[in-house]
């Protein structure tokens, strides 16, 4: 496949209304069962109305892959997204640390480690964003000239941009 | 049992002793959770001594519980009860929010808290490590502030707890404001700034058992249900019928500043001197177009988002931030004070956020103060050098700050309009009661029966037993329809009930069934369970408390108010009429099962298994 036809899943995080349906939806597909800290996308909300869906932006280099030294984490050849072999994840964190948005988190039960897989290429936080026309996650066609890797930031950062965006200098106060 | 974590935390404050507990699954299944389950365990820990239970003493039990359909019915919230120190009777007071959902993915279906704690203090409930935390650097602080320390703090602990997990999301966060803290009678339990358990007072509660918050996080899924598959699949369903809801979507409830005054003349207008206006500087396109920064808010599950974020960037009000501000908030912190403009509105809704009020029951004493001042049965000098002239949003500010601090004047108008209307009532030796707009010493929901054209009926204050509650009132049942007893459901299996509004009954009763399994559930519950639930209600309601007690024989009324005919607008004229009144009262009554001065017949108790609570209300001369 050519990277041309690969997706991303685009972000407009004023625009999420914090519903956590994409929490909901990702967890019933991949765990059947509503489970927000196992879901591959979790809403952050550190400051109320700054609510932040944190997943994979799949960088470019893949450092979480690189990191990995239990051949856990290979890129889907399909969609680009990072997938985990939860046999060979020991659980090391590695990959936590080497992400710039810190995203990749331990499954509560499973103990390996969990990343948005994209649902081969379905990803369903995107479709029930869209049913509800929130439109804060979309799933378009993935650009190749776009670099996507500054869009992986930790939660925080993301907030404190958000706040200011908000509420201004008022907000400053409450990150 | 489906749909539940299976245990309970039973936490006594005062030696710091936490212990987990069960029921039966035949309590649950009968009381199934939120005011349902409460008005048990109430009942069970605290009805013997009813009456004499000061609900600001350590005995009082306060409750925060989740339902069976926390999470899965769109919309979650949680339920907080305990004895009402408006009302005292107990009241379902629900909040919005992901705490519910954290509690029982922490294992958890609720938390029954009794006690007081030795010095300020705050829960923590990290999976199943439970924790009895100083509160003394928080103390003091208001919502926003607190919220963000908790937050910072919980995040901290987390990775400490949990370090190999990565980034956990944040807890999430019960609190009071100052207004708790000081043990005012109108305060609410917080929740995200601007949410607010606030019919009841449970904020006093929380702040006379020197508990400042509660701190939740689960790891693990919500419980199992019955079939996934199907509920899966009836969260769908939902959505889609709440997602064509848009105007609710578009406006939530703000369009109801203008339109409750403008069209159905049922909007509290000055302390409820009247309840129409014309004023299309309060319609919503105005707080829409100049304050709000977020047009979509909700919280977990929620396909409605009846939710706005509003904060002026510019101007005197710069740095305020509220919700939208919602119908009740608008008309209680606007019209009510004789406020026209938004950013005044936005300005006061943020600031009682802060101080932890509950907006219904501020809005409602300052309106009763400003009453008097117009009448000049106070002056200035009652009320610290404050004058608290109709639209003076700065004045008002002032006196809720003394309000949440029990200073000065604040000492009496923190009892709420009733108690406050006594106190100073005595002070200049006459009848004040007439200006306090309450049901049963609680203020009342900001929609007037008097036009006949607003929702609530002509009883549905009078005979409720939430008292002021318009979010779940008293209604006479057809033959298809039960409104009360299905508010009575929502706040039992604890969701939100303005999702209800597009999905309808059935959808509901669906829903108990694929996350319970439970199939008779609907039929009993319209025959004994909801019905016993009421009684319960009723009996502690009948019972009262230390300083206050109702007659259903004389207080079943409606605030005096209601009895003067509306000045002004389309409706001029209108009133309660007094005959239709009584006519429909006593057909409640006799649907309830109530003999015709408003106490259960001794059948209906017998019917419902409740023969303790005959027993008792004999005991206190009651019946």
């Amino acid at each position: 496949m050519g990277s041309r036809k690969r997706i991303w899943i685009a972000r407009d995080y004023i625009k999420c209304s914090g519903c956590r349906k994409c929490e909901i939806a990702c967890s019933l597909f991949h765990e059947k069962k509503i489970w927000p800290e196992a879901s591959r996308i979790r809403v952050f909300m550190l400051v109320p109305g700054a609510e932040v869906p944190h997943l994979c932006v799949q960088c470019e280099d893949y450092p979480c892959v690189k990191s990995c030294s239990m051949d856990a984490l290979t890129i889907s050849k399909k969609t680009g997204a990072v997938l985990v072999d939860e046999e060979k994840c020991n659980a090391c964190g590695a990959c936590i640390e080497a992400c710039p948005g810190r995203v990749p988190h331990l499954h509560p039960v499973k103990k390996s480690i969990l990343i948005c897989d994209l649902c081969d290429g379905r990803p369903q936080c995107a479709r029930v964003c869209q049913e509800g026309n929130w439109d804060a996650l979309q799933t378009v066609t993935r650009s190749s000239w776009q670099i996507f890797k500054v869009h992986a930031c930790k939660p925080e950062d993301i907030t404190r941009e958000l706040v200011n965006n908000l509420y201004g200098e008022a907000g400053e106060e409450y990150i | 049992m489906r749909g539940y974590a299976g245990k309970f935390l039973n936490i006594d404050l005062s030696n710091e002793k936490v212990e987990e507990i069960k029921f039966d699954e035949n309590i649950l299944q009968s009381y199934i959770g939120g005011r349902g389950l409460a008005a048990r365990i109430l009942w069970d820990r605290l009805g013997k001594t009813w009456e004499t239970v000061d609900p600001f003493a350590p005995e009082n039990v306060l409750t925060v519980l989740t339902g069976p359909l926390t999470g899965f019915f769109p919309g979650g919230r949680v339920c907080v009860s305990g004895k009402s120190p408006q009302s005292n009777g107990m009241v379902g007071s629900t909040v919005a929010g992901e705490f519910g959902i954290e509690l029982k993915c922490a294992g958890y279906d609720g938390i029954i808290i009794r006690g007081k704690a030795p010095r300020p203090s705050y829960i923590t409930i990290f999976e199943s490590q439970v924790s009895i935390k100083d509160a003394s650097h928080i103390w003091g602080k208001d919502g926003k502030h607190t919220l963000k320390i908790l937050t910072q703090e919980g995040r901290s602990d987390l990775k400490e707890s949990f370090p190999e997990y990565g980034d956990l999301k944040e807890p999430s966060v019960l609190y009071i404001g100052p207004a708790g803290e000081n043990q005012t009678r109108i305060a609410g339990v917080m929740a995200k700034w601007t949410h607010a358990a606030g019919y009841g007072g449970y904020g006093g509660v929380m702040g006379s058992k020197n508990l400042k918050a509660v701190v939740a996080k689960g790891l693990g899924p919500l419980p199992e249900v019955e079939d996934i598959e199907k509920v899966s699949g009836l969260m769908k369903k939902a959505d889609k019928k709440c997602y064509k809801s848009e105007l609710f979507r578009s406006w939530g409830t703000g369009a109801g500043g203008y339109n409750y005054g403008a069209k159905t003349s049922s909007e509290p207008v000055r302390n409820w001197q009247e309840e129409w206006h014309d004023q299309k500087s309060f319609a919503v396109d105005k707080f829409e177009q100049r304050l709000w920064v977020k047009r979509y808010w909700c919280d977990f599950g929620c396909p409605t988002s009846c939710l706005k974020i509003a904060a002026p960037k510019t101007g005197e009000f710069k740095g305020s931030i509220t919700d939208n501000p919602d119908y009740e908030m608008q008309a209680y912190l606007g019209p009510n004070l004789g406020i026209f403009t938004p950013e005044d509105c936005v300005y006061l809704a943020s600031l009682i956020d802060d101080l932890g009020l509950c907006g219904i029951q501020a809005g409602n004493v300052l309106g009763f103060i400003a009453e008097l001042y117009q009448r000049k049965i106070v002056n200035k000098e009652d009320l610290d050098g404050i004058r608290p002239k109709w639209g003076n949003s700065r004045a008002f500010a002032e006196l809720a700050k003394k309000v949440a601090t029990r200073e000065g004047i604040g000492e009496i108008l923190a009892e709420g309009s009733y108690r406050a209307a006594l106190k100073l009532g005595k002070r200049k030796a006459m009848d004040l009661t007439i200006y306090s707009v309450h049901e049963k010493g609680m203020a009342i929901g900001a929609h007037g029966i008097r036009s006949g054209r607003d929702y609530p009926a002509n009883i549905s204050y009078a005979c409720n037993v939430q008292a002021g509650d318009h979010t779940s009132l008293a209604f006479i049942p057809t033959e298809h329809e039960n409104d009360e007893l299905n508010t009575v459901l929502d706040d039992s299996g604890v969701y939100c009930s303005f999702n209800t509004f597009s999905t309808g009954i059935d959808l509901i009763w669906d829903f108990f069934e694929a996350v319970t399994g439970w199939k008779t559930l609907r039929q009993e519950w319209y025959e004994t369970n909801g019905l016993r639930i009421l009684n319960l209600q009723r009996a502690m309601l009948l019972l009262g408390g230390p300083d206050l007690k109702w007659k259903a024989s004389a207080d079943d009324e409606n605030p005096a108010r209601f009895n003067e005919p509306l000045p002004s607008g389309p409706y001029k004229g209108k009133t309660v009429n007094k005959k239709s009144f009584e006519e429909s009262k006593r057909e409640y009554y006799e649907a309830v099962g109530w003999d015709k001065n408003g106490l259960p017949k001794p059948k209906t108790l017998k019917r419902l298994g409740l023969q303790d609570v005959e027993t008792k209300l004999k005991k206190a001369q009651i019946m």
